[in-house]
């Protein structure tokens, strides 16, 4: 563990708090109208997180040294592929996993 | 009403669900041991956040030791949505009784669609029945974290790249997300700001000017994406 249990418990509770305020938030003070800009940016920010993710997934990869993100370009391009064709969460996720878990452990 | 019809049809209802949750909570949970998290952080997280993406996410926050305050945006940011799972949900919950707290706080991705658009048979009681798969798929998700938590600390197996579950979720949301909708500016936006900030600023700093740059662009781009929110 990087943080000893206090500050575990801090920071899990603080992404708590927050992950349900904004399930309850609506219930509480939009009863009546949301306010535009509110709607708007809800409506497009998840897609914009989806991508900051994919890249702060990537974060630790450096195409200089190591492997060159290799078993990751790989991996990725399996998922996508995958998930474009059969549409299959689980599927996707399982086989890009192994697929670089193998790669890592046998290949690089 | 006919409860053990209900519960019936709540099952059945919950069962997609079902392999998703253990399959997708196993990998946070093998994950939040490989951290160094026993099985009762897996409960913990499970019980009170309730968020799969969330807690892939928390899991590398805690492995990473961030600020509370970095901690708090990303945990904004990942999960602005479910402000308008609420805003939707409004109207529909508006009959619920004490339960509704609970229901709100259980108003994941999978629970919102399935309440969303479950046409309810004769005799199948509706109050009861959004209730009784809310606890159902959260009993899940608990046990698939725990499950995974524990299997990941028990069996003793090279795990090196089992983190890439992470990035392979986050991959399969991208694409289930573009494949919505025409407008690819937002997916477009997050990606290359993201991107320039991690190349410009490193890995340690990146995340929250690319949180805040990625605001301040989509509030610029507002006139060409007016039209998303008509849409939906």
């Amino acid at each position: 563990m990087m943080l000893d249990w206090k500050q575990s418990l801090v920071l899990t509770v603080v992404m708590a708090v927050v992950t349900m305020g904004l399930r309850f938030l609506p219930f509480a003070v939009f009863r009546k109208k949301t306010p535009k800009a509110v709607l708007y940016f809800g409506q497009v920010l998840p897609y914009a997180v989806m991508g900051m993710l994919v890249v702060y997934c990537l974060k630790d990869v450096s195409v200089m040294h190591g492997s060159h993100g290799i078993p990751e370009a790989i991996s990725i391009a399996l998922v996508a592929g995958l998930h474009i064709w059969k549409k299959n969460t689980l599927l996707s996720m399982v086989a890009g996993t192994l697929c670089y878990m193998v790669l890592v452990q046998f290949v690089f | 009403m006919n409860l053990h019809k209900t519960l019936r049809y709540a099952f059945r209802q919950s069962l997609p669900v079902l392999a998703g949750y253990t399959v997708l909570g196993m990998g946070f949970g093998v994950l939040l041991r490989q951290a160094g998290y026993e099985w009762w952080w897996a409960v913990l997280m499970s019980v009170t956040m309730f968020s799969g993406s969330m807690q892939y996410v928390a899991v590398d926050l805690l492995a990473t030791g961030v600020s509370v305050v970095t901690a708090a945006i990303m945990a904004l940011m990942v999960n602005i949505r479910y402000l308008f799972y609420g805003v939707s949900m409004l109207e529909r919950y508006r009959d619920a009784g004490p339960e509704k707290p609970y229901l709100i706080a259980a108003l994941t991705d999978e629970n919102y669609s399935i309440i969303c658009s479950a046409e309810l048979p004769e005799g199948v009681n509706e109050r009861c029945f959004r209730l009784a798969l809310c606890l159902m798929t959260h009993c899940y998700w608990i046990f698939g974290s725990v499950l995974g938590d524990i299997l990941g600390g028990a069996i003793n197996f090279n795990s090196a790249g089992i983190e890439f579950s992470m990035t392979a979720l986050f991959v399969v949301l991208f694409i289930d997300q573009w494949q919505k909708t025409k407008q690819h500016l937002p997916a477009v936006t997050g990606v290359v700001i993201t991107a320039v900030c991690l190349v410009v600023l490193g890995p340690t700093g990146f995340l929250i000017p690319s949180m805040i740059a990625i605001t301040i662009a989509l509030f610029a781009e507002r006139r060409w994406l007016e039209d998303m929110v008509h849409d939906a």
